[in-house]
């Protein structure tokens, strides 16, 4: 029973992995840019609905609202004012503006939130749930992490193919000019794509905090790296890539954990990742561009 | 092609502009320290600063000049720092001369970045763009996770190695614990000094300038401008991006080893993906492929904090942003108009060329 248990912690973990991923893998194919303060994205987050919970006493869903509210805008604000002078800058510019982002998101929760770690409130309010007699035990968390994901995943592929913006992000992610001369407005379709990533981490953040109830100013660090492994993993642009890559990396890690070591976890994970970008240079589901002359 | 040759001339005069400025920097500095007129926590300073500028010279050799993003630099300076702190223990009672037992420890923390980058380098030939920059950070962070299970220690039979504990070490009773898993290397001998790190940076600097001014340099930057053009007239891809990366990682384990043994206690968390990243930093503040950027970029950086220290708690805030603004700011079109009208010495076809390239 415990690999079934274990199994089940892994894709908890790894679902919020994929929806972290899914912000990433969404502006790196909008954008073509790595989006480094998104980690940071997801601590703000945690914050947001940490206050409101603790000191404004607000209900659950008030406080998740209130957290997707405020870290959309902190996504399209940002990337109003940091990136989109950037657009034409080469991409390496890019990436050190996102750094200093997060340095600055950091520092300002340094700042507000103090450096000592906050315990998350509980937020769950699904029991945990046991099976077999008590040999499985399925925490509530578990169950809304895990649904979240499947609900975000399949709302974010039918918006996508279905709507006309999701239209719009597929043709700029495609071909900036060409989508430009339909009349596309690309500048609003970049936005647009920050604003849905950054919601996506809000969500992730009171999930992550939900999972794991502690909150620093750099909680949002490490899951930031492992979400932007999970889409690289996936094969970064692609939607369905950062799910799969995100689910995969969670259940590595808690098997690592589990059964070889677990201060090497970490390792084991990168490690396959090298792994698999060895074989697939463009990860599980991206594509390979080829070269012409 | 003209121009090409015209620029001969130029790059030995910037050179030597680079080699001076290091020179005359290192004088000042020396007379400054002799006379007592730095402050301690500045002081405290100068061998990380060397570390940082032949951590940022060599990064730029990655990043610049062979044009591959790393996010994983620091690792190869991990590897150097740990194995050299454990090369200058175990030589503790075989070599007496400091100045020698720091120059052999540098070069063992040299040699093992080298093998550990050779790991690296299949990736490094198969990938390209940000796949290759997410090998290079998981590669960094395995490392971090290795050196910190890692339990190294040494008595009269040599040396012991465990992954478990200090006590599956199974040294004698007068061995000498190296490095302590989580709580890193310990008892280092501070062998390191102002003038090592100095000696260090002329080094890199000599290796680094000469390669990318010889035939294999060009290669290199061939490579980077247009892969299929270069292979097609016989340059070997393998070859060079080999020796860029291995010269790289070499110049960051020495690097690694001087910063090391500035200190009594190193950690493994040193030289996690924030180093990684602060030392792409330097080279993307410095300028990309231009090495004198990178010396400044990393020295002004390295300063930068311990200036902005009146600003107490909103240091970093400040550095943030000042991060921010440079970057919008170099990179605003107009401002990079204005600056390439008003270089000195160019010549106006040229400014009118550049300012074209520009828009």
């Amino acid at each position: 029973m415990s690999i079934l248990s274990n199994l089940i912690n892994g894709i908890s973990l790894g679902s919020v992995y994929a929806i972290i991923a899914l912000g990433y893998t969404m502006v790196y194919g909008i954008a073509k840019m790595l989006n480094f303060a998104h980690g940071d994205v997801i601590m703000v987050g945690g914050y947001m609905a940490f206050c409101s919970m603790t000191y404004l006493h607000w209900g659950v869903f008030p406080a998740i609202v209130l957290a997707i509210a405020v870290c959309t805008l902190l996504g399209v604000v940002v990337e109003g004012l940091a990136y989109k002078p950037l657009r034409q800058a080469p991409s390496l510019a890019v990436l050190i503006t996102a750094i200093g982002v997060s340095y600055l998101l950091e520092n300002a929760a340094l700042l507000i939130w103090g450096s000592d770690p906050k315990v998350f409130p509980s937020m769950v309010s699904v029991p945990t749930q046991n099976l077999f007699d008590g040999d499985l035990t399925i925490t509530g968390a578990s169950i809304v992490t895990v649904a979240a994901c499947v609900v975000i995943m399949v709302g974010l592929m039918a918006f996508t193919s279905r709507t006309k913006m999701g239209k719009a992000m597929r043709a700029v992610s495609e071909d900036k000019g060409a989508a430009q001369l339909m009349g596309i407005n690309v500048n609003a379709t970049i936005s647009m794509t920050f604003a849905i990533g950054s919601g996506l981490a809000a969500v992730a953040g009171v999930l992550l905090c939900s999972a794991y109830p502690t909150l620093m100013p750099t909680t949002g660090a490490m899951p930031g790296i492992k979400a932007f492994t999970a889409a690289v993993f996936g094969g970064i642009g692609s939607i369905p890539g950062a799910m799969i890559g995100g689910l995969l990396l969670g259940v590595i890690e808690i098997f690592g954990k589990a059964y070889i070591s677990t201060q090497l976890s970490d390792a084991i994970v990168f490690a396959v990742l090298i792994v698999v970008l060895l074989v697939k240079p463009t990860g599980l589901l991206g594509h390979e561009i080829r070269e012409k002359v | 092609m003209k121009k090409r040759l015209s620029q001969a001339g130029k790059t030995t005069r910037s050179n030597f502009i680079t080699y001076g400025l290091v020179i005359v920097a290192f004088t000042v500095l020396r007379l400054l320290q002799s006379g007592g007129a730095l402050t301690s926590s500045l002081s405290g300073q100068l061998v990380p600063i060397c570390a940082y500028i032949v951590m940022a010279i060599s990064l730029n050799l990655t990043v610049g000049i062979m044009g591959e993003l790393s996010l994983g630099h620091a690792g190869f300076m991990s590897v150097g720092a740990f194995t050299s702190v454990i090369a200058a223990v175990s030589l503790q009672g075989t070599i007496s001369s400091g100045w020698l037992r720091l120059a052999v420890s540098m070069a063992v923390g040299g040699l093992f970045a080298g093998l550990a980058s050779l790991i690296v380098v299949v990736p490094v030939l198969r990938l390209k763009g940000d796949y290759l920059a997410i090998v290079t950070l998981a590669f960094g962070e395995i490392i971090k996770n290795i050196v910190n299970c890692l339990y190294v220690g040494r008595d009269g039979s040599g040396l012991h190695l465990s992954m478990k504990d200090a006590a599956s070490l199974g040294m004698d009773a007068d061995g000498v614990k190296i490095m302590q898993g989580p709580m890193g290397a310990v008892g280092i001998p501070k062998l390191s000094s102002l003038t090592a790190g100095f000696i260090l940076v002329l080094l890199t600097l000599v290796v680094v300038l000469n390669l990318i001014n010889s035939r294999a340099g060009r290669a290199i930057m061939s490579l980077r401008d247009n892969r299929i053009a270069a292979e097609s007239i016989g340059i070997s891809p393998v070859r060079y991006k080999i020796m860029a990366f291995v010269t790289s990682a070499v110049l960051a384990g020495m690097a690694g080893g001087l910063y090391a043994m500035n200190f009594s206690s190193i950690l493994a968390k040193k030289f996690d993906f924030n180093a990684s990243i602060l030392i792409l930093v330097f080279v993307v503040l410095g300028g990309i492929g231009n090495i004198r950027g990178s010396i400044i970029a990393a020295a002004a950086l390295t300063v930068l904090p311990e200036l902005l220290r009146q600003f107490s708690d909103y240091r970093m805030l400040v550095y943030a942003i000042v991060l921010i603004l440079v970057m919008l700011i170099t990179n605003n079109p107009q401002v990079k108009t204005f600056f390439a009208g008003h270089r000195p010495g160019m010549k106006r076809q040229e400014k009118e060329e550049e300012a074209g390239n520009v828009l």
